[in-house]
Order: structure tokens, then sequence, then C-alpha cells
């Protein structure tokens, strides 16, 4: 059923590829320069990881039936509380040195994210709001607590070693890209290797159901909401690192949006229960595909927005059981009409 | 007290209270100018705060009218630029954006798709096509459209309103009366309520929800009107996030987030309390903008949970 689930988006993403290739023949040429990888696809890769990562927690929140619309607010506190902490100012004797400790700073943004996903997840669960509306919350006041943090500065940081994340390679290979890869791996472990995989789909399929089977489901939802946040969390030490400050007002500014197509995108039912992670990562890459090709054919970059609608409505009509009974009936008559 | 006013009178209350605070701590806040500002500067908000509620209360939600809005602005602006009678100009965005809302209706009524999901599409759609007229803001220069700008309907000495507040009251007196006083307004509230017994009870449901997408769809063109109004140009930029301050605006009105619950009347109070904050922190001047997105997130918390409060004391009704 897995590998079922990733053919169309894995299809639409080799078609994507070649489209790329034969538009501007060095897409897929790789070097390697300065000791790492470099090419077209490379910068794919690096400049999707954060939307990847954001879009494996929105992928086990969409499964146990959730929406999370708070990440890019969530996104952006990460940003600003790691970039506040490391700041980094020239000591006398001209090096630079960071505010606090970085894996303190690291360690702080990446608590105050999971602590916004559980914020959520004890919303949903304990209090029992709608997803939509439980997030609606955060993601209205969470860029306000944002910008309280900067006073509305954009926070620049000046401190190289917190660059690493966003732009340094490790065998070659963006670090950015190596986080994305290692939580993908790490979740596909424990969701197939544990029997958390199962509750995870048992309680999007049925809740009541999986509730009376002796799933603590109030739990799991509660840690998923939180895994949710802590996947925004590194996506925004990725993006701040990345452009080496941190703006309250735009960092993760519409990745709820883009994080909810890619795990459409990637074959993962929005009413819950069926989830597919690979297909999610495939998502994410086919949604910065399209940008990066958009960005080289020289069309306008606001003709991407023209674009996702096509994506999301395509999706949307074949995930819809009526439209495909639509389509088959349409079929059906057409053949009957052809041999009478 | 019948139970289900209790939100409403909730919202009132807080409305009451946020005005006695700030007559307290500020001179001159008790001007009548003040609150009738409150209307002008939100009129748009206003109208299409009131489309969103019908939405809600039939348990559905409606993402796209923020891009709706600018892309009223923009099609206005190129439509007076080439020439057009303003009033055929305004004719035509409203039907526009009538359709608009009608398509995503179709699709979420045939298709059985998520209304989230079809709207969030139609906000991509009518912001990349706001991007396609132009990536620039449009002046708008038309004289009638200058006159109706700076139109002042005086009320008292010192007191005015704009036409777009007028068109925003006229707005909430007739969907109060759409609401509770027409077929349409009643399936909208049975449909919240619960669509198989809507359906069971012989109502026009499928058409219903393909009305609501498409009032809301139209009352976006409505208050893109409006805006054009205030704003006097077309910008593909107008109105970036609206959409959340309606909703914010219909729960904190005390609209159940569910369906079927709710009053247009709310609405109001609810868009009067969001732009009571603003000058509340506008009065104050040592606070910054940002307050008022903190504001708005503790209060739409405060009213969610509420709501479930309410809703654990009536009997469940499934």
């Amino acid at each position: 059923m897995n590998r079922a689930g990733l053919l169309w988006p894995a299809i639409t993403l080799a078609l994507l590829l070649i489209a790329s290739a034969v538009f501007n023949p060095s897409f897929l040429t790789l070097a390697w320069r300065d000791g790492h990888l470099y090419g077209s696809v490379i910068d794919i890769l690096n400049h999707a990881a954060p939307l990847m990562v954001v879009s494996m927690g929105m992928t086990l929140v969409i499964a146990v039936r959730g929406l999370d619309i708070s990440v890019g607010a969530v996104v952006a506190i990460a940003a600003v509380v790691a970039a506040l902490m490391i700041g980094g100012s020239y000591d006398a004797n001209g090096a630079v040195a960071s505010k606090y400790p970085l894996w303190l700073a690291l360690a702080t943004a990446l608590t105050a994210a999971a602590a916004c996903g559980l914020w959520n997840g004890l919303l949903v669960v304990k209090a029992g709001m709608q997803p939509i509306v439980a997030t609606l919350i955060l993601m209205v006041a969470g860029r306000g607590i944002a910008q309280l943090l900067t006073d509305g500065q954009i926070i620049t940081v000046y401190y190289p070693p917190y660059f690493t994340i966003g732009n340094g390679f490790l065998l070659g290979i963006p670090v950015a890209l190596w986080i994305a890869a290692l939580l993908w791996l790490g979740l596909q472990l424990v969701l197939s290797r544990t029997a958390l995989g199962l509750f995870v789909r048992a309680i999007g399929g049925n809740p009541e159901a999986a509730r009376v089977a002796g799933v603590r489901a109030g739990a799991i939802v509660l840690c998923v909401y939180t895994f949710c946040g802590l996947a925004a969390g590194i996506a925004g030490l990725i993006v701040s690192s990345n452009v080496k400050s941190a703006d309250a007002n735009n960092a993760g500014q519409l990745f709820e949006l883009d994080a909810i197509l890619a795990v459409t995108l990637g074959g993962t039912a929005l009413t819950g229960g069926r989830f597919n992670l690979a297909g999610t990562v495939l998502g994410a890459l086919i949604i910065q595909t399209l940008t990066s090709m958009i960005y080289s054919l020289g069309v306008p970059s606001e003709l991407n927005l023209l674009v996702k609608a096509a994506l999301v409505f395509a999706v949307m009509l074949l995930q819809s059981a009526e439209f495909r009974a639509l389509v088959a009936r349409v079929a059906r008559g057409k053949r009957a009409g052809a041999t009478p | 007290m019948n139970r289900r006013l209790l939100p409403l009178a909730v919202t009132i209350g807080l409305f009451l209270a946020m005005v006695a605070f700030g007559a307290i701590r500020y001179d001159g806040f008790l001007a009548p100018q003040v609150f009738l500002n409150l209307l002008i500067d939100n009129a748009f908000l206003c109208v299409v705060a009131v489309g969103m509620t019908f939405v809600i209360l039939s348990g559905g939600i409606d993402l796209s009218v923020g891009a709706v809005i600018a892309l009223t602005t923009m099609l206005s602006a190129a439509l007076l630029n080439a020439g057009w009678d303003p009033f055929a100009a305004m004719a035509v965005v409203l039907v526009f954006g009538a359709a608009f809302g009608a398509l995503q209706g179709f699709l979420i009524q045939r298709f059985n798709l998520a209304p989230f999901i079809v709207t969030l599409a139609g906000m991509f759609l009518a912001r990349g096509c706001c991007y396609l007229i132009s990536t620039e803001s449009i002046p708008i220069e038309n004289a009638t459209y200058a006159a109706i700008a700076q139109a002042r309907i005086p009320l008292a000495p010192g007191a005015s309103l704009t036409v777009g507040a007028l068109i925003a009251l006229a707005v909430v007196a007739a969907a109060m009366r759409v609401a509770h006083a027409t077929e349409f307004g009643r399936t909208v509230y049975a449909l919240g309520g619960g669509e198989s017994s809507a359906r069971l009870m012989g109502l026009a449901v499928d058409r219903t929800k393909i009305g609501v997408y498409l009032l809301s769809g139209c009352m976006a063109a409505l208050a893109g009107i409006v805006m054009t109004f205030y704003m006097l140009s077309g910008y593909s930029l107008h109105a970036v996030g609206l959409e959340l301050d309606a909703i914010a605006a219909v729960v904190i009105g005390g609209t159940l987030l569910a369906g079927g619950v709710g009053y247009i009347a709310g609405t109001l109070f609810g868009v009067l309390i969001l732009g009571i904050i603003q000058t509340l922190i506008a009065f104050d001047g040592s606070l910054s903008s940002w307050w008022t997105r903190i504001v708005v997130g503790a209060l739409l918390l405060l009213f969610c949970l509420l709501q479930r409060l309410f809703e654990g004391r009536t009997p469940r009704k499934t």
C-alpha cells in the first residue's frame, strides 16, 4: 500500500525534474567544488529541507485527524529565540562570541517550539477544541509573541558556528539535508518498528474505536502535536541559520499552507488514518522543484501561487471519491456510446 | 435567560467593559467620533465577517476572502483605469466575487471536499490572479470614487460616518433579516446543526451549501469595494491575513465554529472589539502594534474555552 501511494507523487516529481532538465540542460549536472556537492538539484534539496521537516510533523498531526495551522508562527518563535540567545558581538580580541553557549540557545529554541506544540495538543485533547480553532489561536498570537521578543526588529546573528545548520556541509552534503534525512529515518523506524504507527493509524481511522481498544489516544495525540511543534522549531533554526537573521514578521510565512500542501501531495488523506511519510517528503520536493523551476524559467515568481492553486485543485479532486465516480461514469458513457 | 444568548451577552459585556476601561484611563475616549471611527476603519472587516458568519454557521470555513478582497481592489482599479463607468465596475466585481464563491461552494458540495482545502486553493488562485493584473499598487483616480471616499454623512456636530461604514451597517441589518426570517437563513442554521438531519427534513441542503459560499464571495467583493473607497488603490497585498481577522471576529462574536449556533449581531460586536483593541493601543501610545495580535489570540482562547463550557452544559445533540 505504501509503495502504491508513492507512485503518483514520484511520477509528478520525475516529470518536473525532466521538464527542468529540458528547459535548462545544466540542471542535472552535479559538480564537486570547495569540498562539497554543487548543483541545482542540491540547491533544491537544501532549500526544501525546512519544509520537509515541518511537513513530517504535519503528516502525523493530519494522520490523527488534526491540523496545525500555527507552524509558521512556531518557526518564527524558534528562529527569534535562537537568534536572540546567540546574537554575537565582537569581543576584545576581535573574535565573535555568542551571548549564550550555542547548545543552550538551540535547546531553548527547540524547547520553546515543543512547548508551543504541547499547548496546541492540550487545547485539542484536554479542552476538546477543533484543531483548526485551537491552532488558530497560536497562529494569531504566536507572531505577536515573536515580535514582542524582538521588539519588532530583525535580529541579525554574527556568530559563524550557528550558520553551519543552514549553510554548512557534512561529507559534501548540506547539513540541513542531513537533519531532514535523519528525522525521516528516525520517524520511519519508530513508526514501523514499534506499535506507534499502528496506533496513529487507528486513532485517525476511528478515534473512539481506538480508545475502546485500549489505545491511549489522548496521550498519543498530545505527543504528535508536541512533535509537530518541535519539527517547526527545527525548521525555524534551519531557516534563520540560512539567512543569518530572524524576522519575527516574515520567518515561516505561509509555511502552514505549504506544509499542508506537501502532505496532501504526498498522498496522506486529510480525513486521517492513512499517512505516507515518504510521500510527504516527495510532496515537499515537488513544491520546491516547482518554485525553483519557475524562478529559473524567468516567469514572474508570483505565478507560483497560480501553479500551487492548480496543483491543490487537481490533487483534491483526484482524492475525492465522488470525482473519481464521475470520471468513471463519463468514461463508461463514452465507451458505451462508441460501441453501439 | 436563553442559554443560546449567553455568548452574545458575554461579547457585548466585554465590549462595554473595554469602553469603560478606555473611558477611565484616557481623556477624550468617549467622544462620539471615536466610536464612529471604529465602524469607519473596520467597515470592510465588518462586511466580510458577516459573510464569514454564514459560512461558519453552516459548519464550513472560507479562507479565500482576504485574497478575493485584494483581487476586487485590483479588478476595480484596472476596470476604472480602462475607462469603465464606476457603477458598472462595481456590479462586475460583485458578480465576479459571487461567481468565485459559488465555484468554491460547488466543488465543496458536489465532490464532498473539505472547505478548508478548497478555499485555501481559492486563496492561492485569487492572489495569483492579482499578480497577473499587476504586481504594483494601482492608484484609483476616478472622480466618482474619490467623491464617495471623501463623502461624510454628518450625524451630529463633530460626528460623521463614511459611505463604507453605512454600507457595513446596511449589510449587518440585511444579514440579520436573512439569517432569521428567510428560508435560506433557517436552512443555514439547520445545516450547521447537522447535515444529515437537515437533509432528512427535506431542506434544500445542496443549494444552501453553495449559497453560503456564493454569499461569502459576494460579501468579500463588497468589502473589496468598501476597501477601495478607504484606500483609493488596488494592490495585490491588500487584506493579507484578513480572513483570520474575520474568523476571529466571528468567534469572538459568539458563533460556534462547529456551526449551527450564533448571531450576526455578535459578529458586529466581534468586529467592534477587534477595532477597540487597536483604538486602546493607539490611545495608550506606548504599546506596540503586536500587542493587538497577542490580545486577539488571548480573546480567541477565552471565547473558545467559554464555548466549550456552554457546550458541555447543554445536552449533546447527537
